[in-house]
């Protein structure tokens, strides 16, 4: 059987049932590890104090925030192209997931921002392009739910997708491009990381978690929406049988 | 333990379990009630047409 096969929906729901609880106890796990690193053992930042203990749920966010955007891209790119029976299944359960992730970055760096920056909130580049992913999430939730054809609504929703992609990279460069109050890129910038690996280890471990629980969430989301769109047809045989 | 700030801290950590778990249960509670009306479905007869016998079987 080739990998392409389980794009075959029935496939996915076997595959998925069974990979699922496997991912979700290695995501549990390793939450359990990150979360005792960041608490027990990651020490102090010398000038923010324990503020920092932020940095370990706010960055992962944040990067989930784009990863999502990127899944439902590449979803879009494969329900326009190949029009594939799983893509449009995908580009739809990620936009809530990510609404979320987008959402609680934004919380958490208002509240990291508030003790270290003294506000809440800047109208400086990043997080104002990291608000408009917010916002885009929701429109595309809203086309989603809008209109009532799955056919036509996944195709308005991968074209606006696409367009919404050329904010990542003004997300990922804006503290380049702007000067900003945000710091710029710490981890993943040439010349490698500028964090201490006693932060950077607790911050990839918890960078992991969050991704596992990201893809635990995606999958149970898709299975509910196949289960969503085979109620639908039913319903539609079901009506056509009654006339 | 979590110094000056550690309203801050909990308030985030607090933000995010939260957003978290209500995510979650709503997506359980949706899988429940999508399989519940699938088998109300099914109880009905109802097939989907690639679930009919008499074309094989096949899903």
């Amino acid at each position: 059987m080739r990998w392409i096969d389980y794009a075959n929906p029935t496939r996915f729901l076997g595959l998925s049932a069974t990979l699922l609880p496997w991912i979700a106890a290695a995501t549990g796990l390793t939450f359990a590890v990150g979360l005792w690193l960041v608490f027990f053992v990651a020490p102090a930042d010398y000038q923010q104090g324990e503020t920092v203990k932020i940095m370990y749920i706010h960055v992962p966010f944040s990067w989930l925030s784009m990863f999502c955007y990127m899944t439902m891209a590449g979803s879009a790119f494969g329900t326009l192209v190949w029009r594939h029976p799983l893509a449009d299944v995908s580009a739809k359960c990620a936009a809530p997931i990510g609404a979320a992730f987008t959402f609680l970055a934004l919380a958490t760096g208002s509240l990291w921002g508030k003790p270290m920056w003294g506000t809440w909130w800047v109208w400086d580049a990043r997080l104002t392009s990291v608000l408009v992913l917010f916002i885009m999430y929701l429109g595309l939730i809203a086309l989603q739910e809008t209109i009532e054809d799955p056919a036509r609504a996944a195709k308005a929703g991968a074209i606006l997708t696409l367009v919404g992609v050329v904010n990542i990279p003004i997300i990922k460069f804006s503290v380049d491009w702007w000067n900003t109050l945000h710091q710029p890129a710490s981890v993943f910038r040439a010349g490698g990381s500028t964090i201490a690996a006693s932060m950077l280890v607790p911050l990839l471990v918890m960078a992991a978690a969050f991704t596992g629980l990201f893809v635990v969430l995606h999958l149970m989301s898709m299975r509910n929406e196949i289960l969503r769109r085979r109620i639908r047809a039913m319903r539609m045989i079901e009506a056509a049988g009654a006339e | 333990m979590l110094g000056n700030h550690g309203g801050f801290i909990l308030a985030a950590y607090g933000i995010a379990v939260t957003v978290i778990l209500v995510l979650f249960v709503w997506i359980v509670v949706d899988g429940r009630s999508q399989r519940r009306q699938l088998a109300d479905l099914e109880a009905r007869g109802v097939r989907r047409r690639s679930a009919r016998p008499s074309e094989g079987g096949r899903e």
